[in-house]
């Protein structure tokens, strides 16, 4: 609280929205009991979701069949990873105001250095379990030492510039994984996952509901790291950093330490959410490490909302089931009977995105998830104003 | 040595196409503090509606390319004057918001045009000089490297007689260094960046015109390939510097052959580290304001 | 007294969020100089960036009896504003000919007074003005305003770390400036302002705390101290001048 309390004057004129409504002006009862409520409903959320495998709910349009089938639940298990992957890019580009463009780069670092490892461990005479437990702390490790690197080289520069390395080194990455160096990566074609040691349970469709809970388990696990991270002393000074760093600067606090942090915390969740990734398509392709990977993460998170926590969750999961149904969509016969005019754009879903997303930007800056607010306060919210600290 | 030759040439040939892209994103980088993720864009559809027009006049001949080439500029100057004032402009000072938009334009547009035009790339015509080579110092040299390098010196002096001689130029100028104080003179300085955006895309769609060349293709992805190489020379040639553009472009593109001819096809990669050292070493580029 | 030729009402101005200017309101009268004071930090440069719109800025600031708080910056200057900011800002890498000609606004440009005014920097037109002396540049600086007919000045610290020499120099420009215009001047050194201003308006904690006619506040040691800060007029002008 006392951090909150030197910063406070930063934080004060601030809207409230670009942190959580959990952490709103502290001091009357009324929202001293909120985090309460929201964590009693965050946990029954979850146990809803936990149970869905069990369930044979349908929504015809939205799900492409009963929650209890394989494909819907590889489906929604895909769109949680998503959603965790957004969370850990919205704690960078939210919180601390660092607009990367290379955040796919931990993610396939995930994906690719678990495939691998399990790959290169594969003659070793351990048993199963022990391997793939070695496999996924070498991925860990290796995550974090990718993060400290390529966090400590960007963040000697800011702002635009900074985005522009992380996209280097995001490319530099694309590029190895494409030429596929030893063999390692499978190159254009992807990397197949060797399940010699994968435990049975993770494996097959049959297993589909397993994967699922993996996933939701990863989704959990990032959503609480991000919470921790944003309540510490870290997440507010690099939150005040955002809004103004000349004055964090005054304080005598370097910011760079503590975004290298965010940097590397964020880096290793995407690592773990990479790592689900590969787990759940039995494979990566190399997809996942492009530009175009990332920017599709800053439309989630924008579109959620950058301002809010859950807001990279419903963006994550609304853009993957939109994502999923228009593709659908695209292939159907209504679409097929339009004129060219319309039967092109609209069997086009990243081009739907696109321009759903720049609408969204211009007319709706708090993104899905400050639509309640919107509607409370009435008026305009631009939580993702750091453009004045990000550009100094 | 012929080897030498033929390297430094299709470097600069391609550092050409480098440098048609990078210098309208540094200039309007430099002016108006926006990153223009959707220059690439404006590229690509230059570059698919200068070969529908072109060999429709005339496929494959010289009449069909300089009819691409008009075509592919008045396209590429008019979509980005359009994107300036339809999308930017709202968004006034809002630098992070601008980039996001130019992202969803970015991502919209390439998929509009895979709907149109396809995934595949598709291979176009060219006269037939420009697929001969011409022998300098013992090595064959394929001719439209001089086209492309022709083209490039053409844009830079134009852009640069534009920059010294018009009070428009001068008003970009003095924008790029300090743009507050241009307004504190009394002058409006966002009617230059329309102007800005329309010369910067007039360049891009040139550009995409000769990469249709260069490659032997168009493609939706012919934008967004060449966006990331230009993206690299800008910062490496210092934001909102035309010359830094300029001497970056011809590096990168020399750097890159070299590395891929001498160190087995690691170009990209090198480029990359390129990048990574100059901004380490100094942040603000080779001929960069100071930040 | 005839009507102001500026009026300040309850001006507020922030910057990243940070309140700097607060609630301050003065009025500059339409002839003569007025000298804006305060100690280093106190808000006067942000005063005067409000006044023009360079930040955001609520509150009532009238031209001439119009009001010009909601107008943009350059729209502001276009009314007949001159502004010579805080450090010069001249464009180095542009020809001190070059930042002259992107001033002017008039049709007929006051290209000969200029001329007249600064000799030395008529003659290095084609230099490029970040190869300047920081005197030379702050003459552009203040040649850039004048080349145009003015309502108004708004001079920002003209002598800031320049030689004394060159503080006669620049106080002369602006003495024969301020014949034909009136004046809002913000400066440190106390001979300059002693020199010209003609009213002050002191600043303290972000609002105004004084105003009133030159010599009650320059003749007063009590007041010279509390307000600015320096114990005696030449400690201050040797301070100030370096
Ligand atoms: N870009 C900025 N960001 C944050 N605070 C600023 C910025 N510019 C000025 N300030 C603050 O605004 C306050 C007023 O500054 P201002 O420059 O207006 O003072 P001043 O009276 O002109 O000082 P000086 O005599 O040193 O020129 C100061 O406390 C300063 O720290
Ligand atoms: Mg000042």
């Amino acid at each position: 609280m006392n951090d909150r309390q030197t910063l406070g004057s930063a934080r004060q004129t601030t809207d409230a929205a670009a942190s959580d409504s959990t952490t709103a002006p502290a001091g009357t009862a009324a929202s001293a009991r909120r985090p309460l409520w929201l964590a009693l409903g965050g946990t029954a959320l979850v146990v809803l979701l936990a149970l869905l495998p069990l369930l044979a709910i349908d929504i015809p349009g939205v799900l492409p069949g009963p929650t209890y089938t394989p494909g819907t639940l590889q489906l929604l298990a895909y769109a949680m990873l998503i959603a965790a992957l957004a969370l850990s890019y919205r704690m960078m580009f939210g919180l601390a105001g660092l607009l990367s463009f290379g955040h796919a780069l931990f993610f396939a670092a995930g994906a690719y250095g678990l495939g691998m490892a399990l790959d290169a461990f594969a003659p070793v005479e351990w048993p199963s379990e022990l391997i793939f437990l070695v496999s996924i702390i070498v991925t860990l490790v290796a995550g974090l030492v990718l993060g400290a690197t390529v966090g400590a080289l960007a963040l000697r520069v800011t702002g635009i510039a900074f985005a522009m390395v992380t996209l280097a080194f995001a490319q530099a990455g694309s590029v190895l994984i494409r030429r596929n160096p030893g063999g390692a990566t499978g190159g254009d074609e992807g990397l197949a996952l060797d399940i010699t040691n994968v435990p049975d349970a993770l494996v097959g469709v049959m297993n589909t509901r397993n994967l699922y809970w993996v996933a939701l388990g990863v989704l959990v696990l990032v959503y609480l790291v991000v919470l921790w991270v944003e309540k510490s002393r870290a997440g507010h000074v690099a939150e005040a950093t955002r809004e103004n760093e000349l004055r964090v600067r005054v304080l005598g606090i370097r910011p760079y330490r503590l975004q290298l942090l965010i940097f590397i915390v964020a880096s290793v969740l995407a690592a773990v959410a990479g790592m689900g990734y590969v787990l759940l398509q039995s494979g990566a392709t190399p997809r996942i490490a492009t530009v175009d990977f990332t920017l599709n993460l800053l439309v989630i998170v924008v579109l959620g909302g950058v301002g809010y926590r859950w807001g990279a969750i419903v963006g994550g999961i609304v853009y993957t089931l939109l994502d999923q149904r228009l593709t659908a969509l695209a292939g159907s016969d209504a679409i097929a009977a339009l004129p060219d005019v319309l039967r092109i754009p609209l069997s086009e879903p990243l081009f739907i995105l696109g321009t759903l997303f720049i609408l969204v930007v211009l007319f709706l800056p708090g993104g899905i998830a400050g639509i309640p607010q919107r509607m409370r306060t009435g008026r305009k919210q631009h939580p993702a104003e750091a453009e004045e600290t990000a550009d100094a | 040595m012929s080897t030498v030759v033929l390297l430094v040439i299709t470097g600069l040939g391609l550092g050409a196409l480098y440098f048609l892209v990078a210098s309208g994103l540094s200039l309007i980088y430099g002016l108006m503090g926006v990153l223009n993720l959707a220059h690439g864009s404006f590229l690509t559809i230059s570059a698919f509606l200068g070969w529908e027009v072109g060999r429709r006049v005339s496929d494959g001949t010289w009449l069909g390319l300089a009819v691409s080439a008009l075509v592919g500029i008045a396209v590429g100057a008019i979509v980005a004057a359009l994107t300036e004032y339809l999308l930017i402009r709202r968004l006034y000072e809002r630098h992070i918001e601008q980039a996001l938009v130019t992202v969803g334009l970015s991502l919209a547009s390439v998929a509009l045009f895979e709907g149109i035009w396809g995934t595949d790339p598709i291979y176009t015509e060219k006269p037939d000089w420009l697929g001969q080579t011409t022998v300098i110092l013992g090595a064959k040299i394929p001719n439209d490297r001089f086209l492309l390098i022709a083209c490039a010196l053409l844009v830079l002096g134009g852009i640069v007689l534009f920059l010294r001689r018009t009070r428009y130029g001068l008003i970009i100028r003095a924008g790029v260094e300090n743009r507050s104080m241009v307004t504190a003179l009394g002058i409006d300085v966002r009617r230059s960046f329309t102007l800005v955006f329309a010369i910067g895309g007039a360049a891009a769609g040139l550009g995409g015109v000769l990469s249709s060349v260069y490659y032997g293709y168009v493609s939706a992805h012919l934008g967004s390939t060449l966006l990331i190489f230009a993206f690299i020379v800008t910062v490496i040639g210092g934001l909102g510097s035309l010359t830094g553009a300029a001497i970056a472009s011809v590096l990168v593109a020399v750097l890159q052959q070299f590395a891929n001819f001498y160190l087995g096809g690691t170009g990209d990669l090198v480029v990359v580290i390129a990048l990574a050292a100059v901004l380490l070493v100094r942040p603000r580029g080779l001929l960069g304001k100071v930040a | 007294m005839s009507a102001p030729i500026l009026t300040v009402r309850r001006l507020s101005g922030r910057i990243a969020g940070q309140q700097v200017v607060e609630n301050v309101s003065f009025e500059v009268p339409a002839t003569g100089v007025t000298a804006l004071l305060g100690r280093n930090g106190v808000g006067k440069t942000s005063t005067i960036r409000s006044i023009l719109g360079l930040i955001d800025r609520t509150g009532e600031v009238t031209l001439d009896g119009h009001r010009i708080d909601r107008l943009p910056t350059h729209r502001i200057v276009q009314q007949g504003v001159g502004y010579v900011p805080e450090d010069r800002e001249v464009f180095g890498s542009l020809t001190v000919g070059e930042n002259l000609r992107l001033a002017e606004r008039d049709d007929r440009p006051r290209r000969d007074f200029v001329a007249q005014l600064f000799p030395d920097i008529h003659d290095r037109r084609a230099q490029r003005a970040g190869t300047l002396s920081g005197g030379q540049q702050q003459m552009v600086s203040l040649a850039r305003a004048l080349v145009n007919e003015n309502r108004l000045l708004l001079v920002d610290e003209p002598t800031k770390g320049l030689a004394p020499k060159i503080v006669d120099e620049v106080a002369v420009a602006l003495a024969e400036a301020a014949r034909t215009v009136p004046m809002l001047l913000v400066e440190q050194n106390l001979h300059v302002i002693r020199a010209l201003a003609d009213r002050v308006v002191v600043l303290s904690g972000g609002r105004v705390v004084f105003t009133g006619e030159a010599a009650d506040l320059l003749d007063d040691e009590d007041r010279i101290q509390r307000y600015l800060g320096v114990h005696d007029a030449d400690a201050a002008a040797e301070g100030s001048s370096r």
